[in-house]
């Protein structure tokens, strides 16, 4: 191994970073409440307390494990509660965690369905979700807009159209999820190989 | 949709939809939007993009705005249904590749194929921002709104919550 790859992780592992890990109760009630906290995404909540508060894993081993669940389809805190849970408790430790992050808030999301059904056309609340869901547009702007800026900067031409391939084909289109990623999914993976080919050579 | 049990049809929509979910839930609401208006007629435009103002404001993932989408179909059965078709899936798929993937040999290959995956969940999302939006900012004001919270979060990292909030009150107001 070269001296310049992370160093951090050449050094000898404490011992005392890990605590023991959780029963399945713990693991349930701890993904409850990171799912519970996690408003506008729970991906923060999950690494604050797996990482800071419990000590199950150092934040090499959450990176590494959040790495596998973003390149999985699906939703990724979702997959990440089975993956976690599984690695620390085997795979009844992946469903208490799964359960634990699913339950609550889907109990929550039926009641307001509910709601929705029987109020939903109540003046006020058509106005207050209406502000609502414009805010919700913007603050997705400005999560594409951030995770476009690493790209935009690079001018990466060929990564760029297939960016717009992907908008076009299914914004502007709509043509079906599956046809496009079908052939996008092999083209990018393509271009991705033969660029890294050209840099290493 | 007689012919057809509408608890198996959100159970294939979502079963299929979340194993082409690549880069998460907001890169599916196009494919949603696709289903749950144009295909199926099982929500109108204004209830879908309320759907996601709901899923946005309330606690845990925001995938599940499938559960309220499931609700709109079968009632409670259809919310427990979609959602689970949308969420176990890719959970266990996740949980045999991580298993798989514990040996530490063959690390190149995910790799290169989550560096290809980032362009199309970037256009992903920015194509479910423009399907939500011709339904959502159809005033002056509300476009307003929603390039004034762009922008908001765009450069601070002020809490989420926060803004949403405000998109409320502006609504209440009888702004937007």
């Amino acid at each position: 191994m070269s001296m310049d790859s992370a160093p951090a992780a050449q050094e000898p592992d404490h011992p005392a970073a890990h605590a023991p890990p959780p029963g399945l109760v713990a693991l349930f009630l701890a993904f409850a409440r990171m799912s519970l906290a996690g408003f506008g995404g729970v991906l923060v909540f999950a690494r604050h307390a797996i990482v800071d508060q419990h000590r199950w894993m150092t934040a090499d081993e959450f990176n590494e494990t959040f790495a596998l669940c973003h390149f999985l389809p699906g939703p990724n805190i979702v997959n990440l509660s089975m993956v976690f849970g599984s690695r620390l408790r085997g795979i009844a430790g992946g469903v208490a965690a799964f359960t634990g992050l699913l339950l609550p808030p889907t109990v929550i999301m039926t009641v307001l369905a509910i709601i929705y059904a029987r109020f939903g056309d109540v003046e006020v609340l058509r106005r207050i979700l209406a502000g609502i869901s414009c805010a919700a547009v913007g603050l997705l702007i400005a999560v594409v807009f951030r995770m476009m800026m690493p790209l935009l900067k690079r001018m990466d031409v060929v990564v760029l159209i297939l960016m717009l391939g992907v908008f076009v084909a299914i914004g502007v289109l709509r043509l079906p999820l599956q046809a496009v990623l079908l052939v996008a999914i092999p083209v990018s993976i393509g271009v991705t190989y033969l660029m890294r080919r050209k840099v290493a050579a | 949709m007689n012919s057809e049990n509408p608890i198996w049809a959100l159970i294939s929509t979502f079963g299929l939809m979340s194993l082409f979910a690549v880069g998460g839930a907001a890169a599916a609401v196009p494919e949603m939007h696709r289903i749950a208006v144009d295909v199926h007629h099982w929500m109108t435009e204004k209830q879908f993009a309320d759907a996601y103002a709901i899923a946005q404001l309330s606690p845990g993932p925001n995938v599940l705005i499938v559960t309220l989408i499931g609700y709109a179909v079968a009632g409670i059965p259809g919310a427990l249904a979609a959602t689970l078709a949308m969420c176990l899936p890719t959970a266990l798929l996740a949980y045999y590749v991580s298993r798989l993937l514990s040996r530490p040999s063959q690390s190149r290959w995910p790799a290169l194929i989550q560096t290809a995956l980032v362009p199309l969940s970037i256009g992903l999302m920015a194509a479910s921002a423009l399907i939500l939006a011709q339904s959502t900012d159809r005033t002056v004001a509300a476009l307003l709104l929603t390039a004034m919270v762009a922008v908001v979060a765009s450069i601070s990292r002020i809490n989420p919550l926060w803004l949403l909030l405000a998109g409320g009150l502006f609504g209440f107001a009888g702004i937007v």
